[in-house]
């Protein structure tokens, strides 16, 4: 189960890299998506991995640490904000520039 | 056990909410809640660094539950003086939006600036690493607003950047905080500093990628190089409040550096040992030069303001990479002084921006007021730069000395990027204010407010620069106790003490 799940987390990991280095904003969403999903897993990950536990002691034979799953709860909660900000960033800024490329040509705003 | 301790949470946090929802039309009312809050701020500020001062470490157990199980607020010197700095900073920026008119040019400024000072206040506060990485989302996320704030093409693409740069780093930051916990079962800092010294040899890989992770999250908010590529198109395409404002937010990565190396990784932690210094120096160095050498290239003033910000962030992070009271101490004087500077170099570019036809550095267009405006650009200059009179000059008089062991290197780096920053802002300097072109200068904005705003920065600078004796008395009683991580671990009630 270890090693199922480390290369799940990996492969996320990767493909979430690879999608945030393109050139466009969408991919570049869906790879801090991938991402997000790569370290929610990894946190649930860190209190250990248990088959029939429950997070409570006393309710089954062993039981599950419940601290990882709260802060992969609060993880989920911000992440999901958090791209729903840049999705709207991303649409305001195609919706003005009219393309969705993410470089910039280097000219800045004249602060006004 | 004293109350205080959450206020700089709660209170912006409830004045946010009152202006969404209560005053969301009414830019009058936001701006006398908005100025309330800060006013109560500093008062609080205050009497939290009395408190810090006179008693030590204490903690605030939110919900009463017992550390290491519930999140803990701790208000030790440390913490209670970067309170008190984003405080200080924030009521005169603020002022300046209000007398410029930046917070009537696109909708809810000021509930925005409300989550990002609870988000930086809570982030200087917390006890608790998860706890840090909620506060570093919630001063982020108001830095997104308050970032494209006004809107306009470059603003929003640089904007997408920052936040992709960002959120990049709050990935980072979560797979570092699960690492920790997966060697150590605790997140609170001081059990942290408790259990480390204990932990078994076969984890001490894992602690290390995770302490090397931690930093790497913190050198991407306190700009270091090779992660500072974010902020020179954020703050120059920012507007010239939120550049200002902004100055802090670097500060909270040079705070977050400080207080993991002091108290969860100390320089004596078998298992981490001196690896963060041994990688922040170098990286330090770097910082400074690239910075200075920005500061020669910047094609406009908000560029050159932001290259220098990065060139103290450089600065900051060289004292700190000692690892020793005293460069703790300086380090501290010198952030203190670089948030104020490097606040008042975009508030002076913020006010050029309405009195002269564009920002480039060339000679082709005059400023109106240039008398006035000049002559706070010249004090900001000195002050960036690190020349006398200004509280730059005693910053880097004690970083220098620190590093007296090592004057071959070092000195040498802080010179000459010191000079490399001199000639930059003096080019700049006298492209703006000595070649008038052809054109006639706009006419100049009666904006009395926001000119007192940027004079009270200033003043801020010169009182930091009379008062530098005490402050550095102060400041390197602060840093001893950083050094020893005991009364935090009392002050949370744990290692024993009921």
């Amino acid at each position: 189960m270890e090693a199922l799940l480390a290369s799940a987390i990996g492969l996320l990991t990767a493909v979430g890299l690879y999608l945030m280095l393109r050139r466009r904003t969408f991919p570049v969403i869906l790879g801090l998506t991938f991402l997000s999903y790569a370290v929610n897993l990894f946190l649930f990950a860190s209190g250990r991995l248990a088959l029939d536990a429950a997070p409570i002691i006393g309710a089954s034979d062993s039981y599950t640490d419940p601290l990882p799953q709260a802060l992969v709860l609060t993880a989920i909660v911000i992440s999901f904000g958090m791209t729903a900000v840049i999705t709207i960033l991303a649409i305001g800024g195609f919706l003005t520039v009219g393309h969705d490329r993410i470089d910039l040509d280097g000219d800045d705003e004249a602060p006004k | 056990m004293s109350h205080w301790i959450i206020a700089p949470v709660v209170l912006p946090a409830v004045a946010a909410a009152l202006m969404v929802l209560a005053l969301r039309r009414t830019l009058a009312a936001q701006r006398l809640v908005s100025l309330a809050v800060l006013l109560a701020l500093n008062a609080i500020a205050l009497t939290l660094l009395h408190a810090a001062t006179t008693t030590g470490p204490q903690a605030y157990f939110l919900g009463d539950w017992p550390a290491p199980f519930g999140i803990v607020l701790v208000l030790d010197r440390l913490s209670a003086l970067m309170v008190a700095l984003l405080a200080a900073l924030a009521l005169p920026v603020t002022l300046y939006a209000i007398g410029s008119g930046w917070d009537a040019r696109g909708a809810h400024f000021h509930p925005l600036l409300m989550f990002l000072l609870m988000g930086i206040g809570g982030a200087f506060l917390t006890g608790d690493a998860f706890n840090l990485f909620v506060f570093f989302e919630v001063l982020l996320i108001a830095s997104y607003g308050l970032m494209t704030h006004g809107g306009g093409e470059a603003r929003l693409r640089a904007g997408l950047h920052y936040v992709a740069f960002n959120l990049l780093g709050s990935a980072l930051f979560l797979f570092a905080l699960g690492l920790l916990y997966a060697t150590t079962g605790t997140l609170n800092m001081a059990d942290l500093a408790a259990k480390l010294p204990a932990l078994p040899e076969g984890d001490a890989a894992l602690l290390r990628t995770a302490a090397v992770m931690l930093f790497l999250v913190f050198a991407i908010k306190g700009a270091l190089v090779p992660l500072h590529f974010w902020l020179p198109a954020t703050y120059a395409n920012a507007p010239g409040v939120t550049a200002a404002l902004f100055a802090i937010m670097t500060k909270v990565g040079a705070y977050a550096t400080l207080r993991f190396a002091t108290l969860v990784f100390p320089p004596d932690l078998p298992a981490t040992g001196l690896i963060l210094p041994s990688l922040l120096l170098p990286a330090a160095l770097v910082t400074l030069g690239i910075g200075a050498i920005g500061t020669l290239g910047a094609t406009t003033l908000p560029r050159l303001a932001a290259f220098a910000g990065i060139a103290s962030m450089g600065t900051v992070f060289l004292a700190i990479a000692q690892m020793s009271p005293a460069a703790s101490a300086a380090g501290l004087y010198y952030l203190v002084h670089s948030t104020l500077a490097t606040a008042l170099v975009f508030l002076v570019a913020d006010l050029l921006s309405r009195r002269r036809a564009h920002l480039r550095l060339d000679s082709s267009a005059p400023v109106a007021q240039p008398g006035l405006t000049g002559a706070l650009y010249f004090a900001a200059a000195i002050a960036l730069a690190g020349l006398p009179p200004l509280s730059g000059f005693p910053g880097k008089l004690m970083i220098l000395d620190v590093w007296r062991d090592q004057a071959t290197v070092i000195w040498p780096a802080i010179l000459v990027s010191s000079f490399l920053m001199l000639l930059g802002l003096s080019r700049a300097g006298s492209l703006l204010f000595w070649k008038p072109g052809a054109s006639p200068a706009p006419p100049a904005p009666h904006e009395p407010l926001a000119l007192a705003a940027a004079f009270t920065l200033l003043a801020g600078l010169a009182a930091l620069t009379v008062f530098a004796g005490p402050v550095t008395d102060w400041l390197t009683t602060t840093a001893e106790a950083l050094y020893d991580p005991t009364a935090s671990i009392v002050a949370n009630r744990l290692g024993g003490s009921p």
